[in-house]
């Protein structure tokens, strides 16, 4: 199984942390450290669902799913493991 | 530090001499710094440009050029408001329907191809807005794309990114094509061009970068809505312009400016950006306003998280090094 939070994390630092020596820790919140505004989750969403072929419904849209790198692989994981539920 | 206590008092002015000061600016401006002769300014029918006209006006007389620039999703409430405005302040004022020019960018092509994306069957006689979504409910801001089909029946789905930044640069087209009009004839008169901001959406970065939010001077950037209202009646302007719901216009269903972008209706929506600004606490907002302490909460949250969004849309090109020579 592909490594989430290291692809989430590589994704970030292509495209939203251009050039800087910038690292992530797996609970930094995105939010709180400015790295993803809610245009930025939007993109993370188109992420999530090209990268590891799951549809994140609008109510899985909150912050303890998506707002760090180990929410992702937790959120990600439960998908997986239950496709009709978060 | 002391607070200043959040009352319903707070946007009162002395509208006479609020008048008379932008006016007395807009001279100055105009005349001394811009060097121009007269202003254009582009009237929607809304109570931003209503007001910007008036106050023109009251500055340069009959050196005001009034635009109305109408296009296929326009609602015929703007070019007949906007008209009645004109005749009522005595100004000469053209009208160029812009959709042919949009059609042939590929405006509402575009527009339409992301939009039958997510609903294929989208199409003639059909019509859509976006709305915002989610933050309210402890969820990420997300967009949804409501569209009518020519039933009358409504839908809505979650805009995907990119089909939601297709949409928005293809609609973002009218303001720069009005933009270009307008300047068009600033040119031709050797005037400047007005941009109408009131202060929640110039401060929540609410326009289109290099289209209205491109002017040479800004009239009313300073005042709350709630404000605007209050010197739209001072300067008795029509009642149909003073007791106008505000609309983007933009959409061919009709769309609040609260379900696409604020998060709160402007009047309630304007205390909060006072509160905020004067480091009310959110406890003290919510029980103004009779919200959840929660949503009192996000509402300060989401005005620095749009601030910190929209930066890029207030920012002058950035040089690589200053050319201190042209340097203000």
């Amino acid at each position: 199984m592909q490594d989430v939070k290291q692809a989430v994390r590589q994704f970030l630092l292509d495209n939203f942390l251009m050039g800087s020596s910038a690292t992530i820790a797996d609970d930094a919140s995105f939010m709180r450290g400015h790295v993803l505004d809610s245009s930025g989750f939007m993109e993370l969403v188109l992420f999530l669902e090209e990268s590891f072929g799951v549809k994140v419904e609008d109510a899985e849209l909150m912050p303890e799913n998506l707002d760090s790198l180990e929410n992702i692989q937790a959120y990600v994981a439960r998908k997986r493991a239950s496709p009709a539920a978060a | 530090m002391a607070t200043i206590a959040l009352h319903s008092g707070v946007f009162d002015l002395d509208y006479t001499l609020e008048a008379d000061r932008i006016a007395a600016r807009m001279i100055e401006v105009v005349g001394r710094e811009l060097r121009r002769r007269g202003v254009v300014i582009a009237m929607s029918g809304g109570i931003d440009s209503s007001v910007c006209a008036a106050l023109a006006v009251r500055a340069f007389g009959t050196k005001v050029y009034g635009l109305m620039l109408p296009e296929h999703d326009s609602s015929a409430f703007s070019l007949h408001r906007s008209t009645i405005l004109a005749k009522h302040l005595g100004i000469t004022f053209g009208v160029e329907g812009i959709g042919p020019t949009l059609e042939a960018l590929g405006c509402y092509r575009w527009r339409d191809e992301a939009i039958r994306a997510v609903f294929p069957d989208y199409g003639a006689g059909w019509k859509n807005k976006i709305i915002i979504a989610g933050g309210k409910e402890g969820s990420f801001n997300y967009f949804k794309l409501v569209v009518q089909d020519p039933e009358g029946r409504l839908l809505e789905s979650r805009l995907p990114v990119r089909e939601y930044q297709q949409i928005v640069a293809a609609t973002n087209y009218k303001q720069r094509v009005r933009k270009t009009v307008e300047y068009f004839h600033a040119d031709r008169l050797n005037y400047a061009v007005i941009g109408t901001p009131n202060r929640l959406e110039y401060d929540q970065g609410f326009f289109v970068k290099n289209g209205d939010g491109a002017a040479d001077l800004k009239p009313i950037a300073h005042l709350y809505k709630t404000q605007v209202y209050a010197m739209a009646r001072h300067l008795g302007l029509p009642d149909e312009i003073c007791n106008a719901i505000p609309t983007t216009d933009t959409y061919s269903l009709q769309q609040g400016q609260d379900e696409f972008y604020f998060a709160l209706p402007y009047d309630k929506m304007d205390f909060a950006l006072w509160a905020f600004n004067h480091a009310v606490p959110s406890a003290e907002l919510a029980h103004f306003l009779a919200l959840p302490l929660e949503q009192a909460a996000f509402i300060y949250t989401d005005i620095v998280a749009k601030r910190r969004a929209t930066r890029y849309l207030h920012a002058a090109p950035v040089l690589m090094e200053p050319v201190t020579e042209i340097s203000n």
